[in-house]
């Protein structure tokens, strides 16, 4: 709660309006007790008092009532019909759309059919014909508003509904042998209660803008009641003899609905995840660097990176995603990038073409050497240049990483001419030739494809095919077979090591898959926490592991073929990187850590083609 | 006495009815499947995405309605009239734990929500019953009064079991409870489970795509295709013995340490499109040994060999 306040109060506005509101609640709350004068006492020969006369500080209207007493009065009722306006329309809405989304099927299609028949009318004339029927009186006209109000939020409640109905603690609730009516009051209601409070903190201000409508024509409060609407209404015909009787109610209208505007809009975007977690900041468009330290030297591998540190700055905390990470590869080689989810695999692929979304993420150290040349803070126009076209990626889901609009041979097509000035045909024919290297059957047919008519294993070979597209030196594939059934997986694998064979291609392939790096790749690094504990070549590694992690790691891995036993588990769970615990980052979890391990930092220390980061190691390297 | 089984059943998702014309056949995501899980058995159900073993699954737990077939629970047949009834015999362990759990309950609301609907138990009880359940599953009391974001994907794993355990179930179906866990996590769950079902006589229906866990874990495995069995066999020797071609395809496609990489089929073949599928056996189209037959009668389930069921019209030699 006081974290929704910070936040709140942090944007400007919304606390500007929150401040005009509070004078204004406070100053209706009060008027029953202040010293104001009856306001519906008529005195004919006092009218049209200019303000700040005698007795009328802000003057008196045609029937030389007090404009003061009338506007506090008839503030406090437009605010009470407004909200109460607000809340009935929230609560039946709602109703109706938590209902809608929860049952769905027939129940739904009923209910929103209704919605729609009722948000088919123009509102105005649905409110007129609602205050018609009813006849005026302001309670009637609190009926319309709050029914011309309903499909507003029977829509926005039902398509939250829809999405987390089929969440699966709805299905566990089920379990746990919950009805239909408990399961929409205790498991879904609070989860859509922020949506409710965001619609209605953005629409309290234009209901008690009909409601001033409708009773400005006369519809709503009647006299001698005086409300926001009907003070104008009244003072409409004297508009030009005697203007103050119109401004007065007109600027308490104004305040009125601009400072809930505005608080409305600072509660939607302190309450909502989306906004929270900094949608709206749009990321940088390469990361930010603020490098300490001294630049390594260039060496002469093809991609280097060197002693790379990236961190996340959030509020007060750092995480150190990747601290001090050196890899190197060759034309041809394929290296392999193993670790568990939070070990900085991901963060370090991406800090190559500078892809790390900043803010948060910022390069605090190192280099990342393409041909010897520094691309960390290298111009955006720079890094842009070689991203796709020397350094190519290929991401975990393909289908988050297509486009789901265009065809999959227009964004192939675009890939090539981002980076090539080549006619459209030429480049639509080239992106034929790739799908024929990436062996789509059929590849003539397929490239008019939308990427959701592709099965899962095919979007994935167009993913490749993209990331060859211009005949990049380096690809980075970050998981790209975790989210594929192993039948395709062995495909893609295949096709991979075909490729870098027949190409000269060199790989860094990320993944937490002993099995697969066993296949693929020449040499692998471990990363632990943010930092790689031990490397070398893969089959020396795998066959003789020399870190305790990785050969523990190992050891959890099932392997087909041995049949039902138990499982090697590794106790405890990795560090979180904005608390790393000083030494080895593994000593909490491993049963040869001595005092030595928990004090100082540990150097990569070996013979190459081999290195481990351990004062103990399982083997001598 | 088995403790479930399952007979002929099957489910097929209705297609919606174009404007014109008649409604087309619908999709056949579980055809007609019978088998038996005996008590105190794991049972692994092993396939790729789309083959039916999600849909199984929430039909067995009674989320889905059956189109046709009959579950039965140590002998008494089920019917989806009244899920507490179902809730007390059969209970679901959830792929992804955070999203099984309400991010805003507690896991002490989480954890009383069985005791309380299917057992109306008293609050002293219910408190007494989460600290033996929380005590078995390695869990500290500490939790219970903290909200789901707050658990690592193992925690939060261990939850969903500890829920499942809540209900006091006969049996378990456990939906690729470990896939979503980083592997050092993952033994720790495994071997959780395995110990559950030693100190409370659980039976488990194992579902996942990991050929190598559901090996490590299981008594007997079915592997299924296209919404169909295809083959049925003792763990030990299933995926070192297959008959049917698609198993061994499946066993010859999970990377190894020490197996040279290659592609165990050619590169183009495409899987079945579930709204036209083929006549005759799914997998013909992908199968190295394929004949007329294949394309034109669906093969039953036969008996090969010991404790072995293959549905093949050429099933592999031993």
């Amino acid at each position: 709660m006081s974290a929704f306040l910070n936040l709140l109060f942090r944007n400007r506005l919304a606390a500007m309006g929150a401040v005009v509101l509070a004078v204004i609640v406070a100053l209706v709350l009060l008027t029953p007790l202040l010293p104001l004068q009856d306001p519906d006492i008529t005195a004919t020969a006092d009218r049209f008092k200019r303000p700040l006369t005698d007795g009328h500080i802000l003057g008196t209207d045609h029937l030389g009532r007090d404009l003061l007493s009338r506007l506090l009065h008839g503030t406090r009722l437009s605010l009470a019909v407004g909200v109460a306006a607000a809340l009935i329309a929230a609560t039946i809405g709602s109703a109706i759309g938590i209902v809608a989304g929860y049952f769905g099927g027939r129940i739904d299609n009923v209910i929103m059919r209704g919605v729609d028949m009722l948000m088919a009318f123009p509102y105005i004339l649905l409110a007129l014909a609602i205050v018609a029927a009813l006849g005026p009186g302001l309670m009637n006209a609190l009926i319309a508003v709050a029914a011309v109000n309903v499909p507003f939020f029977a829509r926005n409640i039902r398509g939250v509904t829809v999405g987390l109905a089929g969440r699966e603690f709805i299905d566990a609730a089920r379990l746990a042998g919950m009805g239909h009516t408990r399961i929409l009051l205790t498991e879904l209601l609070p989860n859509v209660l922020p949506v409710i409070i965001i619609a209605m903190s953005t629409t309290v201000g234009w209901m008690i803008l009909e409601t001033a409508g409708l009773s400005f024509l006369g519809l709503g409060s009647q006299p001698p009641q005086a409300d926001l609407g009907s003070m104008l209404g009244e003072a409409r015909s004297a508009l030009i003899s005697h203007p103050h009787t119109s401004v007065v109610p007109g600027i308490m209208i104004f305040l009125i609905v601009m400072s809930i505007n505005l608080l409305g809009d600072g509660v939607r975007d302190a309450l909502d995840p989306r906004l929270r977690s900094g949608a709206l900041s749009r990321p940088r468009a390469t990361t930010l660097v603020a490098r300490k330290g001294d630049i390594p030297a260039p060496t002469d591998d093809l991609l280097a990176i060197q002693d790379l540190h990236t961190q996340f700055h959030v509020g007060e905390r750092i995480y150190r995603a990747v601290g001090g990470v050196s890899l190197a590869v060759k034309p041809g080689e394929c290296l392999g990038v193993i670790g568990e989810s939070g070990s900085g695999k991901s963060v370090t692929a991406l800090s190559v073409m500078g892809l790390v979304a900043s803010p948060p993420g910022v390069i605090t150290g190192g280099a990342v050497r393409f041909q010897g040349e520094d691309l960390i803070g290298a111009p955006y126009a720079a890094l842009r240049a070689k991203r796709g076209d020397k350094v190519a990626y290929i991401f975990q889901d393909p289908l988050s990483t297509l486009h789901p609009l265009y065809r999959v041979g227009h964004q192939l097509a675009e890939a090539i001419r981002s980076h090539h000035r080549v006619p459209m045909a030429e480049a639509r024919a080239r992106a034929i030739q790739l799908l024929h290297d990436v062996r789509i059957p059929n590849a003539e047919a397929r490239i008019d494809d939308f990427p959701h008519e592709m099965s899962g294993g095919m979007r994935q070979r167009v993913g490749i095919a993209m990331a060859l597209a211009n005949e990049p030196d380096v690809i980075i594939a970050d998981e790209p077979t975790t989210a594929l059934d192993v039948t395709v997986q062995a495909q893609i694998l295949s096709l991979l090591d075909d490729l870098r064979r027949a190409r000269g291609l060199a790989i860094i392939f990320i993944t937490h898959d002993f099995g697969v790096v066993a296949q693929l790749c020449d040499r692998v690094a471990v990363m632990y926490a943010g930092r790689i504990v031990e490397n070398g070549p893969t089959d020396a590694v795998l066959a003789a592991p020399a870190h305790p992690y990785t050969k523990r790691l190992i050891a959890c891995v099932p392997e087909l073929g041995g049949g039902r036993r138990e499982l090697a588990a590794i106790p405890g769970l990795p560090p979180m990187v904005d608390d790393l615990p000083p030494g080895c980052a593994f000593a909490p979890r491993c049963d040869k850590a001595q005092e030595a391990c928990r004090t100082g930092d540990i150097p990569l220390s070996g013979t190459p083609p081999r290195a481990v980061r351990c004062l103990y190691p399982e083997e001598l390297v | 006495m088995p403790a479930l089984k399952v007979d002929n059943l099957a489910k097929t998702f209705p297609l919606k009815k174009p404007l014109f014309g008649a409604a087309p056949p619908g999709v056949r995501a579980v055809r007609p499947m019978s088998f038996q899980v005996e008590t105190g058995e794991t049972l692994g159900v092993v396939g790729e995405s789309g083959c039916g073993k999600s849909t199984l699954a929430r039909m067995l737990v009674g989320l889905l309605e059956p189109t046709q077939g009959t579950i039965e629970i140590e002998g008494r047949a089920l019917d989806n009239a009244d899920p507490a009834a179902f809730g007390k015999l059969i209970q679901y362990v959830f792929q992804d734990p955070l999203s099984s759990l309400n991010p805003r309950k507690t896991i002490r609301q989480v954890m009383e929500a069985p005791l309380k609907r299917l057992y109306h138990m008293p609050k002293p009880e219910r408190d007494v019953r989460i600290a033996e359940i929380f005590a078995s599953v390695n869990l500290r009391e500490a939790f219970l009064d903290r909200y789901p974001h707050e658990f690592s994907g193992g925690q939060a794993q261990r939850i969903g079991i500890a829920r499942a355990l809540a209900a006091n179930p006969r049996i378990i179906i456990l939906d690729e409870p470990v896939s979503a866990l980083d592997v050092s996590v993952q033994a720790q769950v495994l071997n959780l489970l395995a110990d559950l079902k030693r100190d409370f006589g659980l039976t488990y229906l194992f579902i996942t795509h990991d050929l190598a866990v559901v090996e490590a874990v299981s008594d007997r495995i079915i592997v299924l295709y296209f919404g169909a069995v295809v083959e049925i066999g003792r763990a030990e020797s299933i995926f070192a013995n297959p008959r049917h071609p698609y198993t061994k395809l499946l066993a010859d496609s999970a990377p190894v340490v020490g197996r040279p990489l290659t592609a165990p089929e050619q590169k183009d073949t495409e899987l079945p499109d579930p709204l036209n599928p083929p006549p005759g056996c799914a997998f013909a189209g992908r199968c190295p040994r394929a004949t007329d037959i294949c394309r034109r009668e669906e093969p039953a389930l036969t008996p090969m060999g010991d404790d072995q069921l293959a549905a093949c019209h050429h099933p592999l030699e031993t």
